[in-house]
């Protein structure tokens, strides 16, 4: 039994073990609060074999210190300040920057009460196994708790506790070295208080202990180490180094945010939400706030206000007179500002940038007499950023040594400022000072942004790391990965533990009575099943079959392998799990959620070998209804692996009809297992098809999006070779309705086992106003209608989109309505209402995800928690907290989306690959039909379907002319790129034909899909 | 979102500096409170109740009478200062006469009702502070108030809550703690292992029940020893005071010892 006593609090110091604070609650009432706090000598100090402490830890912190750093040659630890967390994290987490940290809890709370991302960061950093952190709780160790003072602000009062702290390990470690007569003066190693904060400085000297600005602390660390690290130091830090520049003096940019946003948000005023960038126009933006239909618009730089796509902002809605519409042309950042230099932000030079950029902003406004105008806003303050490391690389005519040729001049540590380009156009470039810019030249890099001063047209960012040359596949995948925020690190050995012990060799154990991995499972090793896959799949993680009843129904079952016997609630490899969410698809790469011998050998429910299943039985009327349902864990033993083409053929194909097996008996009885086999598989199509038919006619949509294959050259170069269209099949269809079935039948089940925590996914019905646009082009370019009222009736108006000249025009208009719906998320089923539970393009009043555990973790939840529902296992119970539930599946969401959109731009990195290793090889130019989606005033924007992958065409604008209400961009006649001499009207939803090429941009390297129109006129001349 | 205070962080460290298997600070006041017969001032950290005992005495109300054994009136009483929000409770207040309904029934089987027939014991549960644990430290005063009136008991009862948070349970929670994770107040009479109360407000599940129960039940037994001890002292000094004072009467020896 654990040891229970009573902690004991002296009367006489009250003062110091009782907190009273004030609090306001939301209705504005004052609230007096008594907390009390218990005071110990048992925290730890975390030195290796202290004699000073009671329970001296085994861990942590080196008895001596830390004895590289010249200053401090009798051994030191560091002790940051919050600031230095809250700022330079990047340098506090890199593998370079190694001496022992104590980490006080007084710096801990007060990161996390300024930004919980940061914070979480921290703990990583607490539990990375190459750093050296200890987290000391002073505020609970009784001599270097403070109380706040009178007169005192809550920063002052923490600078002070982290000054006591450090005085305190100072004399602490004194006493645990003890001057012995005879012996040599032991060595006694120094606490450094790392603190930006000059005044802090100040009163820690005074005071006796060490203080370091973080600046002056690496300077002098091993040269080599130093000049990498000081990189890594954060910009926001500068203006107290670098005093040079007075800040006053420069024209602000940007009107300051105002302090009054709280006020302003509950009166109504103001409003709150998402900044999203605009991918065509970097001056233009938008907000989607709950009040206005649409979204509402920001345009120009003064109205954005430094926002950062994806942060929250709060805007305030402009005079109805001002409102503008949504910009018609394309505005590159890169074209536009191509010579601005980084250093000059407030020269008279830039003019003609500021000219350029009103005259973008001014055409605008003359549109929206025409145009109905959309509520316009500007962003009067930012709530929290979205700053996370971005992919940038350098432009190589951004340095002033003109250019690679010489950049043998990479010895020279002089301190250059650099723009940081990134990747996505959705960001602004980043200004980044570094002493290493002629080795970025060329090279892909990770950049952090610091702060965004409202003198600056651009962000202050520091250089994080390199992550490979532009263009090599490394840096790019990996650059892709951490856009996303995707985590591909190796499995650490922590989590590797919980795999079973016997590795690759585990086998299901001999069936017994007395066995435990038998107890409460079925024996099902007997039955023919199957599974169907697409080529080369190696994690196989479902399996089917199927067999007639003796009373005329059919039983049907779905076998899912049971990770969950695997993967425990609460262990190392659970959290990772969690952490990563989902598996991730690259084109040449798959990030594991679960470690590979699962994965892909002990949870893959390989052919003729023993594992383990978590079964789905149903017994099916010969119409597909269900008569019953039931759930077992189970052991299987596939029969056969097909792929999609396999089971297709052997769908058609009545027997095997080779001569040579026909004599021998041995193929009769092949024959006879393989006939079973074949039967199961039209059995289970038979149903699929009515599944199917009667999930249409309830109502669920048949949605597209473009979906391409790519055909890699060979295993180990990862060379693209072609692209195609992914083909269906009617077998993917099999699998995938006896998938839905077995989601929502068990989606049921643990909805009714547990209503307030049960893992379901939903997919709300979009707004209707989401169609707007798209119903009003298709009416007036086709003269057909959309009918959203619900996604029955939608999916009908869908079927009815058909160009008879036209075959993938229908598929083009299920690409678009797609995109005008919401995603499908998870959620706890306690905590929205009964109501909304419904899949929108399913038509299924519930579901979730059950079918795939090795790669998705909800999926993994709804294992335990279906076995829970059949009283195999007891539910852990975490599973039965609401907010535990609530919060996994938020990083479950957000992994999901992410992964997803990670896929697609490596989809696209390889198609724009593939379309250059095409054009090299056939000495000419790609050509390939497209349709319009989108026109604007200067361009159009083009879907090529075959390839998967839209485009941008831009014209010179001052030639053509452009109907907005329309949808149609007329090039006269008397241009000189119509040879016919008549005017050309392109719109919305035609055919074109278009020039592909893959352009290397001279200065970016960076390779870029360009377009240009071949038909129905040139466009290059354009 | 959650609240901003960790009920446990990863030192092992409650948001007041306990660990998961302390209790809080406890004091006890004995000492004579007006005019009652047994009077006791608990304190459980911040949480403080003044509970006064009268009786056993003459029943007020005739239809309150048994004929067998006494009646125990509670009567709960919440200081409108007690709370951070200044507030007056009615005594009607359904959540008052609950507690007072439950302390009542708690005590019933414990106090030896039946040696005083047709009569009435009255217990005023005053309480002056609160930061959780509330009925805990009713009860506990309660046996404390009970013993210092001289009214047999078959054993104390020590009251306890636990709670459970994420896995990990936890002792004698504040009132941040109470708000946040769900909790079970258990009451044990130490000596034979009996358990008068158990009462939750919040869901627990089934299978983190047993674990807590069995906890706050060895938790009972560490605070019986610390009651017993203030009982102990404050007997002791009664007996050395009646030593201690001028003799009435003839004085002899052997009167004394047979307290």
């Amino acid at each position: 039994m654990v040891d229970i006593t009573i902690r004991k609090r002296p009367r006489t110091e009250a003062v110091i073990t009782q907190r009273k604070f004030f609090k306001k609650t939301a209705r504005g009432k004052v609230i007096k609060v008594l907390r009390e706090r218990y005071l110990r000598d048992d925290v730890g100090c975390g030195i290796q074999n202290c004699s000073a402490c009671e329970n001296p830890a085994t861990d942590s912190l080196p008895f001596s210190g830390d004895t590289h750093h010249k200053s401090f040659p009798e051994g030191h630890f560091v002790l940051p300040d919050t600031n230095v967390f809250l700022s330079q994290m990047d340098l506090m987490e890199s593998a370079l920057f190694k001496p022992p940290i104590i980490l006080l809890q007084t710096v801990m709370e007060e990161v996390r009460h300024r930004s919980i991302p940061l914070y979480n960061r921290l703990k990583a950093l607490v539990r990375m196994d190459d750093k050296r952190v200890w987290v000391f709780y002073n505020e609970y160790r009784s001599e270097t708790a403070i109380i706040r003072e009178d007169n005192e602000s809550p920063n002052d009062r923490n600078d002070r506790g982290i000054r006591r702290a450090a005085e305190w390990y100072n004399t602490h470690i004194g006493l645990s070295r003890p001057v012995i007569r005879g012996q040599a003066k032991p060595k006694i190693p120094t606490v450094v208080l790392l603190t930006e904060d000059a005044a802090n400085r100040k009163k820690a000297e005074e005071s006796g202990i060490a203080a370091s600005s973080i600046r002056k602390y690496i300077s002098s660390l091993p040269e080599s180490i130093a000049a990498q690290l000081l990189d890594l130091l954060s910009a926001a830090d500068d203006n107290e180094i670098e005093p040079t520049r007075a800040a006053s003096g420069r024209q602000a940019m940007y009107p300051e945010a105002k302090s009054v946003l709280q006020a302003g948000l509950s009166t109504g005023k103001l409003h709150k939400g998402h900044f999203n960038a605009s991918t065509y126009n970097y001056l233009q933006g938008s907000v989607s706030v709950p009040g206005y239909p649409k979204p509402v618009l920001l345009i120009g730089r003064e109205n954005l206000n430094r926002a950062v796509h994806g942060d929250m902002v709060v805007i305030d809605i402009l005079d109805e007179a001002k409102w503008g519409v949504e910009g018609d042309e394309v505005v590159d950042q890169e074209a536009t500002l191509k010579n601005d230099d980084a250093d000059s932000d407030e020269d008279e030079e830039n003019d003609d940038v500021i000219r350029q950029e009103a005259k973008a902003v001014r055409t605008s406004e003359a549109m929206a007499q025409q145009k109905e105008k959309q509520p316009t806003g500007r962003v009067v303050g930012i709530i929290k950023r979205n700053w996370r490391p971005i992919v940038c690389h350098v432009d190589a005519t951004a340095l002033p040594s003109a250019g690679p040729a010489s950049s043998t001049s990479a010895s020279t540590l002089s301190t250059q400022t650099l723009l940081a380009h990134p990747t996505s156009t959705l960001l602004p470039r980043i200004r980044i000072r570094t002493r290493q810019g002629p080795a970025l030249v060329n090279k892909k890099i990770l950049v952090a942004i610091d702060a965004w001063s409202s003198t600056s047209r651009y962000p202050d960012g520091h250089f994080v790391r390199v992550l490979g040359d532009v263009g090599g596949e490394d840096a790019e995948r990996e650059g892709l990965m951490l856009e996303f925020g995707i985590s591909y690190g190796a499995f650490g050995s922590a989590i590797l533990g919980c795999l079973p012990p016997e590795g690759d060799s585990w086998v299901v154990p001999p069936k017994s009575d007395d066995n435990v991995a038998w107890k409460g499972r079925e024996d099902l090793r007997d039955l023919t099943i199957c599974s169907i896959d697409p080529p080369n799949c190696q994690d196989i993680d479902d399996a089917l079959h199927a067999r007639p009843l003796p009373n005329g129904n059919i039983e049907a079952g779905v076998h899912i392998a049971d990770v969950s016997n695997f993967v425990h609630a609460d262990t190392p490899m659970d959290t990772e799990a969690a952490a990563r969410g989902t598996t991730v698809y690259l084109v040449d790469k798959r990030i594991d959620m679960l470690p590979a011998l699962l994965g892909t050998n002990l949870c893959s429910l390989r052919p003729n070998v023993e594992r383990l299943a978590f079964s789905v039985i149903w017994e099916l009327t010969s119409e597909a209804e269900i008569v019953n349902v039931r759930f077992t864990k189970s052991v299987i033993k596939s029969k056969s692996a097909f792929t999609y083409e396999e089971a297709q053929l052997r769908k058609r194909r009545s027997v095997c009809n080779c001569p040579p097996c026909l004599m021998s008996l041995t193929h009769l009885l092949f024959r006879s297992r393989q006939d079973e086999l074949t039967t199961a598989i039209r059995l289970l199509n038979t149903l699929a098809r009515k599944l199917k038919a009667g999930r249409m006619a309830a109502g669920a949509l048949n949605l597209a999006s473009p979906e391409v294959k790519i055909h890699l050259d060979s295993a180990e170069s990862s060379d693209p070779i072609d692209v195609e269209q992914k083909e269906m099949r009617e077998t993917n269809s099999l699998v995938e309705e006896f998938m839905l079935l077995a989601n929502i039948s068990v989606a049921r089940k643990i909805w009714e086992a547990f209503p307030a925590t049960a893992v379901l996914r939903r997919h709300l019905p979009p707004p209707r106003t989401n169609f707007d646009k798209l119903k009003d082009i298709l009416q007036k370019r086709k003269g057909m209608t959309l009918d959203v009222s619900s996604s029955g009736a939608l999916a009908d108006s869908l079927d009815k989109c058909i160009d008879s000249n036209e075959p993938a025009f229908n598929t083009l208009v299920r690409i678009m309505a797609t995109r005008c719906m919401l995603s499908a998320e998870y959620f706890c089923s306690g905590s929205v209402g009964r109501d909304t539970f419904g899949h929108y393009g399913l038509a299924s009043p519930i579901y979730t995800h059950f079918t795939s555990p090795i790669r998705r973790y909800a999926d993994v939840l709804a294992h335990r928690q279906l076995s829970a529902a059949i009283g195999y296992s007891s539910l852990h119970a975490s599973l039965h907290s609401k907010p535990h539930v609530e919060r996994i599946l938020e990083v479950v969401n957000r992994r999901h989306r992410n992964a997803q959109m990670a896929g697609r731009a490596s989809v696209e990195y390889y198609v724009g690959l593939a379309l250059k290793g095409r054009g090299e090889r056939e000495g000419k130019q790609v050509t390939e039909e497209a349709f319009v989606i989108r026109t604007f005033r200067n361009g159009l924007g083009v879907f090529v379907s075959k390839l998967g992958i839209e485009g941008l065409v831009m014209f010179k604008r001052d030639i053509t002319q452009f109907d907005a209400d329309n949808y149609t961009v007329t090039i006269p006649g008397s241009s000189t790129a119509v040879p016919s001499g008549q005017d050309v009207t392109i719109s919305v939803f035609d055919k074109v034909v278009v020039n592909i090429e893959v352009e290397k941009d001279k200065n970016t390297q960076k390779g870029k899909v360009k377009m240009t129109l071949a038909y129905p006129i040139d466009s290059r001349a354009l | 979102m959650g609240s901003r205070v960790e009920i446990l962080n990863d030192g092992g460290f409650r948001s007041d500096g306990r660990r998961q298997y302390e209790l809080r600070d406890m004091t006890i006041d004995l000492s004579q409170q007006g005019v009652a017969d047994g009077s006791a001032i608990i304190t459980h950290g911040l949480t403080q109740v003044l509970v006064s005992v009268f009786g056993p005495r003459e029943a007020k109300m005739r239809s309150q009478t048994m004929h067998d054994r006494a009646n125990i009136n509670v009567e709960v009483g919440v200081a409108a200062f007690s709370t951070g929000e200044r507030r007056k409770r009615s005594r009607g207040d359904k959540r008052i006469l609950e507690m007072a309904a439950t302390i009542k029934s708690t005590f019933e089987p414990v106090v030896q009702t039946s040696l005083y027939p047709r009569s009435q014991i009255d217990i005023f549960v005053q309480v002056l502070q609160q930061d959780g644990g509330l009925l805990q430290a009713c009860i506990n005063g309660t046996t404390l108030a009970l013993a210092n009136a001289g009214i047999p008991l078959l054993d104390f009862v020590c009251a306890v809550t636990g709670g459970v948070h994420s896995t990990s349970p936890m002792l004698d929670l504040t009132l941040l703690e109470e708000n946040d994770i769900p909790h079970v107040t258990v009451a044990v009479m130490p000596k034979t292992g009996k358990v008068t109360l158990v009462t939750m407000e919040t869901r627990l599940h089934v299978e983190r029940f047993e674990e807590i129960f069995r906890l706050a039940g060895e938790a009972g037994k560490v605070i019986h020893a610390e009651i017993k001890g203030a009982i102990r002292e404050r007997t002791s000094r009664l007996v050395g005071t009646m030593g201690s004072g001028p003799r009435v009467g003839g004085g002899e020896e052997g009167a004394m010892d047979e307290y």
